[in-house]
């Protein structure tokens, strides 16, 4: 592989068109944060919306001008926050935000290589997200304002702008935006399958990978093979919009209008969508929950139990995660017996779930636990995984779907087993991985603040949703004020967003210690948490090509932590397995 | 006025943190004995505590809200088959929570207990395989019951059999509203197409076709109980979906093709007002309603719009009533049918 050592570098190959991969997931990390912060805030003005609906809030006019005239929120702009809101915490902060991040910096540094497959794609998939980023934030800025038919932007509503306002100008620019993402999703994911397959250190065998990688690998297998279903998804949407042509549209009579369109069918929108969007579920999930595996094992000071069991249930979760995306769509009229075999599907994804689950609790058991934020993050990640992941029990069977489905119950459970996991995955990461990024510590105390409240407050939003679900209210509704039968809700939803304003100001806590860490934190030391894997064999200045010398020989798993025999309680991937290890096979 | 007081506090926190944030990085500066991987005994005491505190704090909040929240959780299904579904709900709950309060426990408890202190050193335990067949093998056993109950119900729910010919009613969904077309004597729905809509005729109703003309047209949906109802959707416009929570149905409004669902509605409106649950959540509901000087409520059934399709989708909704057969009989005989109404 190309050394492209120690050439003269300008600030703008360093910092702006770099090519190596610690500055680009260190890019991917800081846009994230940036689109995060858009998003969360979005949250909290419409949960200011749904907690006092006749209130007039400054604050709105403020900051919706003309959609929030005299501080009382126009129901359209509701739907489009909500929408944006979605879109940019699924694809811009969980997705590009975390795999984006956590991929480039881990992969290489942990498989031992000294950079990605090919850096100029690499850098390209960067700015094709950044590009993408700017699309979606300038389309808050239109005329008609932004997209509105909802994250999923089901047909016809997206596909007509007579429709809504959002799915004028706001929409081109979403499916623009969205096709930009998708280019740069794939360019990432086809360079981490290739540099795990190609690029792993002498030594490096596949059962000898970090879970970390594991996680991005699959995950990169799983961008490749849905992306490009939702890219065609996008683009039968643009050509309906634009072109003229029927593919979701039949038969329709809107704002006066009968429109020519026949033949098509809005379903099919819905199959293309979910074929991508349930691996999407897992394209998130997966790479907090590879995170969380390696800082779990690492701050326990035990292996990770049941290495094989997590790889194989990483991979059957992945396999699964294709053939389920049909129980988002038990109530579309769907034959009843294929809604029997999506339900089928659907819940056996909670077996290798729970032995994920199980996997994690025994790791703890007879550890000598070190709780760092980042461990807490993680334990706080199983926990919201198996809370959200039961009632994805409830939402994967027919029957019961049609109960709560599109109700608050579903918010509830994909806030929990997929928002939650992810972001705690993701600030587990930062906290552990903070010293390999910038060389110094983040403060732990606050650290332990942020997380405190975040946890708190995260299960003090999420949690009594399921009851408003079970009370029978819909997602998506812009006030509930309509319906006397849910005026007894009114103080959950006020309840949920003191809890959504305090979750908010915690955030601040870490966006200050990340940022005055970076430039000013506690220097850290080469291998800050005693650790196994292989980036902590690299210096602490970030060198181009990572290791100074010769790239490092492995030799065993990276989980021998308090091996019984060892002095120290790790024993690093470098160090040659010893006469007695050889003899008894481990 | 509140907002100010809520902009004050925000401004107030804020500050707090700041502070706090400050006295942080001085504490730690003075202290500076971090050891290598920053974390002390001392730490891992207190965040341990803290772990395990939080679980006595989440499972007394989760027992708080289900005691406290029951009473605004939907009433006794209205239906048949959401007896049905009832009882399975009640069933996969338990088996839910009841893994819930395993493997919370599970974790937090492991948390506190084996925090880390300098002078112990962990068990090296790599796997386990009896161990691991065995939390396999419970999950896929618990779920094999979950799927074939699951599944039967199911296909109870989506397969009717009766013994009664089903009352056919289409419901017919466009931005923002709902109007029911009635099959009438026929009990044959006529043809109808976006197409054909026309001043009155809203629902595209083909005027040709002789099944249409003693077709009933209404604006509120009356259904009679005990017997079975095939209802018809279609959609002018959008994609919305009929959600009848009371009853435990729910079904997409799909422009350009037409979905169906059939059920039995088995309490009719003043039978559903006098259930104990349902009296008990209108009292409550009436004083917080009092309070805020807002009229009285009266329990009905409702359909509501649950796929977002518009400015107006919170709104979108229309009111149910469930008769006895006399009374429907009389209400019908009150409707215009659709010759008449041309
Ligand atoms: C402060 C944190 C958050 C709050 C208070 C919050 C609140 C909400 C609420 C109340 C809704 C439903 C609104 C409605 O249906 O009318 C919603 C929708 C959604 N949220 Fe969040 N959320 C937060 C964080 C997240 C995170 C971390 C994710 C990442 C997965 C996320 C993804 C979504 C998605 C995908 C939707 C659906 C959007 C749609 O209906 O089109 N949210 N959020
Ligand atoms: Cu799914
Ligand atoms: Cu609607």
């Amino acid at each position: 592989m190309e050394a492209h050592a120690h050439h003269k570098e300008t600030f703008i190959t360093k910092y702006i068109f770099s090519q190596d991969h610690k500055m680009i997931a260190k890019q991917f990390l800081v846009t994230g944060m940036i689109m995060g912060i858009i998003g969360v805030g979005m949250s909290l003005l419409f949960r200011l919306q749904l907690a006092w609906p006749d209130k007039e809030w400054l604050i709105l006019e403020a900051l919706l001008g003309k959609w929030g005239t005299d501080g009382i929120m126009d129901p359209n702009i509701y739907l489009a926050l909500v929408t944006i809101h979605g879109t940019i915490m699924v694809f811009f902060v969980l997705t590009a935000g975390l795999s984006g991040t956590f991929s480039n910096l881990l992969i290489p540094l942990q498989i031992g290589a000294r950079d990605m497959a090919s850096g100029f794609i690499n850098m390209l998939s960067y700015w094709f997200f950044f590009a993408s980023s700017v699309v979606m934030v300038s389309s808050l800025f239109v005329e008609s304002g932004p997209a509105a038919a909802g994250w999923t932007v089901y047909p016809p509503l997206s596909a007509l702008p007579q429709a809504m306002p959002g799915s004028g100008m706001g929409m081109t620019l979403w499916l623009v935006s969205m096709s930009l993402f998708i280019v740069s999703s794939l360019l990432g994911a086809l360079n981490y399958i290739v540099t795990v397959l190609n690029l792993r250190t002498k030594g490096m065998s596949m059962t000898r990978l970090p879970l970390t990688i594991w996680a991005f690998f699959v995950t990169a297998i799983l961008g490749v093979l849905s992306f490009p279903v939702l890219f065609s998804a996008a683009l039968l949407l643009i050509f309906d919009r634009s072109f003229g042509t029927s593919f979701y549209l039949s038969d329709i009579l809107v704002a006066g209008e009968l429109l020519s369109n026949q033949g098509g069918s809005p379903i099919l929108y819905q199959h293309l969508f979910w074929f991508l969007g349930h691996p999407e579920v897992y394209i998130i999930l997966l790479p907090a929950l590879g995170i969380s595996s390696e800082v779990i094992s690492t701050n326990a000071r035990k292996p990770i139990f049941g290495y094989r069991a997590m790889v194989g249930s990483i991979m059957a979760i992945a396999f699964l995660s294709f053939i389920v995306w049909g129980h988002h769509m038990f109530v579309t009229g769907m034959n009843p017996f294929l809604g029997s075999v999506f339900t089928f599907t659907t819940l056996l994804i909670a077996i290798p779930s729970a032995v994920k689950a199980f996997n994690y609790i025994t790791t703890l058991w007879k550890g000598n636990l070190r709780l760092t934020p980042a461990m807490l993050f993680s334990i706080g990640l199983v926990s919201t995984f198996i809370t959200g992941g039961l009632t994805g029990l409830i939402l994967g069977d027919s029957a019961l779907d049609i109960n709560v489905h599109d109700t608050y119950f579903v918010v509830a459970h994909f806030h929990i087993v997929m928002g939650l996991s992810a972001i705690f995955g993701l600030f587990a990461g930062v906290y552990h991985w903070f010293p390999k990024m910038y060389g110094r510590r983040m403060n732990k105390n606050l650290g332990y603040v942020h997380f405190w409240v975040t946890f708190i407050a995260a299960y003090g939003v999420f949690f009594p949703m399921h009851f408003l679900g079970m009370a029978g209210l819909p997602r998506r509704y812009y006030t509930n004020t309509a319906f006397p039968m849910f005026d007894d809700l009114a103080d959950i939803n006020v309840l949920i967003s003191y809890f959504a304003i305090a979750g908010g100001i915690a955030q601040v806590v870490f966006i200050w210690n990340f940022f005055y860490s970076a430039v000013r934190g506690k220097k850290s030391t080469a291998n800050p948490w005693k650790s196994n894997t292989l980036e902590w064999t690299t210096p602490v200045e970030h060198i181009h090509g990572n290791w100074p010398g010769e790239i490092p020989e492995v030799h065993r798993w990276p989980y021998d932590y308090s091996k019984p025999g060892m002095e120290e309680d790790f024993v690093p991937q470098t160090v040659p397995m010893t006469e007695k290890e050889m003899e008894t096979g481990h | 006025m509140e907002t100010l007081l809520i902009i004050v506090v925000a401004i107030l926190g804020a500050l707090a943190i700041g502070q706090a944030v400050r006295v942080f990085e001085l504490s730690s500066a003075i202290k500076g004995s971090d050891d290598d991987v920053n974390v002390t005994d001392k730490d891992n005491r207190t965040q341990g505590l803290l772990l395990l505190l939080f679980l006595f704090l989440f499972f007394g909040a989760f027992a708080w809200m289900v005691i406290e929240w029951d009473s605004v959780t939907l009433p006794v299904a209205a239906s048949l088959h959401g007896l049905e579904i009832d009882n399975l709900w009640a069933i996969s709950m338990g088996v839910i929570v009841v893994a819930f309060l395993i493997t919370q426990p599970l974790l937090f408890g492991f948390s506190y207990l084996f925090r880390g202190n300098k002078k112990r050193k962990a068990v090296y335990m790599e796997h386990n395989n009896k161990l691991e067949l065995f939390w396999t093998g419970v999950p896929a056993v618990v779920l094999a019951g979950l799927i074939l109950y699951g599944l039967t119900t199911w296909s109870g729910v989506m397969n009717p059999t009766n013994e009664q010919e089903p009352l056919v009613v289409e419901v017919y969904a466009k931005q923002f509203g709902w109007q029911a077309r009635y099959a009438g004597g026929d009990n044959k729905l006529g043809y109808a197409n976006v197409r054909l809509v026309e001043g009155v005729n809203t629902l595209g109703v083909d005027a040709d076709d002789i099944n249409s003309l003693d077709d009933v047209i209404t604006n509120e949906l009356h259904l009679p109980k005990d017997r079975p109802v095939l209802f018809k959707f279609r959609s002018q416009d959008v994609i919305h979906s009929a959600f009848l929570p009371h009853f435990r149905v729910q079904m997409n409004c799909v422009p350009g093709s037409k979905t169906q669902f059939q059920f039995i509605p088995n309490k009719t409106t003043a039978e559903m007002r006098n259930e104990p649950e349902v009296v008990e959540k209108v009292k409550t509901i009436n004083e917080i309603r009092a309070a805020k000087g807002e009229d009285p409520w009266e329990f009905d059934y409702v359909l509501m719009c649950n796929k977002i399709c518009g400015s107006a989708h919170y709104n979108m909704q229309m009111k149910v009533v469930v008769d006895t057969q006399e009374e429907f009989d009389k209400w019908m005989k009150e409707q215009k049918s659709f010759a008449e109404l041309l």
